[in-house]
């Protein structure tokens, strides 16, 4: 691989001094790009293009329940994301969720993976039961932890209350309303349950690509347990961690489906995407809608830039 | 050291750590090991055990505080939940998702190549563009998606829906696939041109067989995060075009007891998601990671 990228970029080198051989070297060039082209055209024009109309919309006073009124508003939408209550809240929400759920699902799926790289009976078994959190549906998800779990008459958390209250001859058991008492923690909640396995298996996958020789030695040599972790597991695992954290922040800051179907975005737990879907779809306030999605980009690119240069620094690795 | 984060193997499912020193305690310390691992992964596996019992219960049963865990089990659920017609949302979903994998490994193999075998100028470029529209948020870009969409009378069409289920899925494909095609050797590729073999030929015989299980993550992460998607679904689809996620979320508006209907439809939408990934785990861990982690 490395080979093919070092040749590639000297031939584009010694091309730009050599104007005898532009020509066919340019058809090269081409050639080389023509299986590219759809691929890079097809994301322009379905990511891109609707980006520029989302600008272009958020410079405009237009509501279609006001269909006749669309006029060039200017900055006006800006002032007033930047003032409106509900968009800075959500802001903070978004925040809280995406760093919560990330650290959290990080911390956890790290512990697990810890025990998962030892050797126990029915670790296969283990592991499975971990995945399947991942693979239920998000809306299903959603909908089973609202309603057959959380919920305060019917739930199974409230149900094991009071379960465990009769054992014990009580017939008054505490009952709380987990999602009225803890709206955010509980969307947190499910996305954590959904979002851990994800951290495990690629920290587990990291883990076991350990050089386990090094390990022994270190053992042989008389380092405990803790400093095996310290010195050797955890500056390998960095690369993972950071990995893990980068692409779970992909997703988990986008999250729509647990607020959407959990509180509706009630409860002071409408994030960025909730808040904004709300603005369009049920408010009908387009330039709102794309002012707070032109806001959210520029506020992407900023978080991402720094983003990205972990990701290069894992690419050239990988490149190398 | 080598830490490079491609050098994983699949994961092993089993790996003998070594130093045999202090038999008794390490067994003891396994044995904790264990328990402790058994203990956390009932926790994790207890919602969805929870789901399928509720699901196999009558809806009186399903709704008792303390939960009736013994109640006798019953397809009742299911009935009520095959019979309120999901087939029309469930068959809209598959042809999104498998429609828009096949249209996803269509643009993402040929654009993979030209990144790795036979890489353009700046590749490394095109594939910061590619993960960076993946960071831009989707709903940034939802209204003009669905205004183009009210325009062009394609609202509630099943089609336009797999386009940007295309679109949505394409990054993570091109990042994957180029991972697995930068570990295509490049003797067989050059022997491939002296042989006077054109770039389909080489693709398809040189290029796809070594490829084949990279093919195999890219289509399941694909199909996954299509089946599952939410946001687009709801607003850009009504009746006809609804998918088996949308249709789910209508299900609850009903009053009364719907507990059982729910899980039960909950463990049919999640169905094709669980078999699929449980059937190629370490596809998943290569999918999650876009290649990085083999």
């Amino acid at each position: 691989m490395s080979v093919a990228v070092g040749s590639g970029r000297h031939s584009g080198a010694v091309g730009g001094t050599a104007t005898v051989r532009r020509t066919p070297r340019r058809s090269g060039d081409w050639q080389r790009r023509a299986p590219l082209l759809p691929a890079l055209i097809f994301t322009i024009i379905l990511t891109q293009l609707p980006f520029v109309a989302t600008l272009a919309i958020s410079f405009m006073d237009w509501n279609a329940y006001y269909p006749d009124e669309r006029s060039f508003a200017g900055f006006a939408n800006f002032r007033r994301v930047f003032t409106d209550v509900n968009i800075r809240h959500s802001v903070w929400v978004t925040i809280e969720l995406t760093v919560v759920v990330v650290l959290v699902s990080l911390v956890l799926g790290m512990l697990i993976a810890l025990l998962l790289d030892r050797k126990f009976a029915g670790r296969g078994a283990v592991r499975t039961m971990m995945i399947a959190p991942f693979l239920v549906v998000p809306v299903a998800a959603s909908l089973v932890w609202k309603h057959a779990i959380l919920n305060p008459v019917y739930g199974l958390i409230n149900g094991i209350i009071t379960a465990i209250w009769h054992l014990f001859g009580s017939s008054n058991p505490p009952q709380p309303d987990w999602i009225s008492s803890f709206p955010l923690q509980s969307v947190e909640l499910v996305l954590i349950w959904q979002w851990t396995p994800f951290m495990m298996l690629i920290l587990l996958a990291g883990l076991q690509s350990r050089p386990l020789d090094v390990v022994e030695a270190a053992r042989i040599d008389g380092a405990g347990a803790w400093q095996i972790f310290r010195y050797m597991t955890f500056p390998h695992l960095r690369q993972y961690l950071e990995l893990a954290a980068l692409l779970g922040s992909i997703y988990i800051v986008q999250t729509f489906d647990p607020v959407f179907v959990i509180t509706s975005g009630g409860l002071g737990t409408a994030n960025l995407p909730y808040t904004i879907y709300e603005t369009f779809y049920q408010a009908h306030d387009y330039g709102l809608a794309s002012a707070a999605g032109v806001v959210v980009v520029i506020g992407t690119i900023i978080i991402a830039t720094f983003a990205l240069r972990t990701v290069s620094t894992l690419f050239r690795e990988e490149a190398r | 050291m080598s830490s490079s984060i491609t050098d994983v193997g699949p994961i092993p499912a089993t790996r003998t750590p070594g130093g045999a020193a202090r038999p008794d305690r390490k067994a003891r310390g396994t044995l904790l090991v264990g328990i402790i691992a058994w203990l956390v992964g009932l926790l994790f596996i207890v919602p969805v055990a929870w789901m399928l019992l509720t699901s196999l219960h009558s809806e009186a049963d399903a709704a008792t505080n303390p939960p009736s865990v013994f109640a006798p089990l019953t397809l009742q659920g299911y009935q009520e939940y095959f019979g309120s017609n999901p087939w029309p949302s469930l068959l809209n979903s598959l042809t999104a998702s498998l429609l828009s994998t096949v249209l996803v490994l269509l643009l993402a193999i040929p654009a993979a190549y030209a990144l790795s075998i036979r890489p353009v100028r700046k590749w490394t470029d095109v594939m910061f563009f590619f993960l960076s529209t993946k960071m831009l948020p989707v709903v940034a870009g939802l209204l003009p998606l669905y205004l183009f969409a009210q325009w062009s009378h394609l609202l509630d069409n099943i089609w336009y829906l797999l386009i940007l289920y295309t679109a949505m899925n394409l990054p993570i494909a091109v990042w994957m696939m180029r991972s697995f095609l930068a570990e295509v050797p490049v003797e067989m590729l050059e022997a491939a041109s002296v042989d006077g073999a054109g770039l389909i030929r080489t693709l398809r015989e040189i290029v796809a067989p070594v490829v084949a299980p990279g093919i195999a993550a890219t289509s399941l992460i694909c199909f996954i995060f299509s089946w599952n998607e939410l946001l687009f679904a709801r607003v850009l689809t009504a009746t006809r075009a609804q998918t088996a996620p949308v249709f789910l979320t209508g299900f609850v508006t009903s009053q009364g007891l719907f507990l059982a209907k729910v899980c039960a439809a909950s463990i049919v939408v999640s169905l094709p998601v669980l078999i699929a990934g449980f059937a190629a785990q370490d596809k998943l861990v290569q999918g999650l990671s876009l290649g990085a982690v083999k």
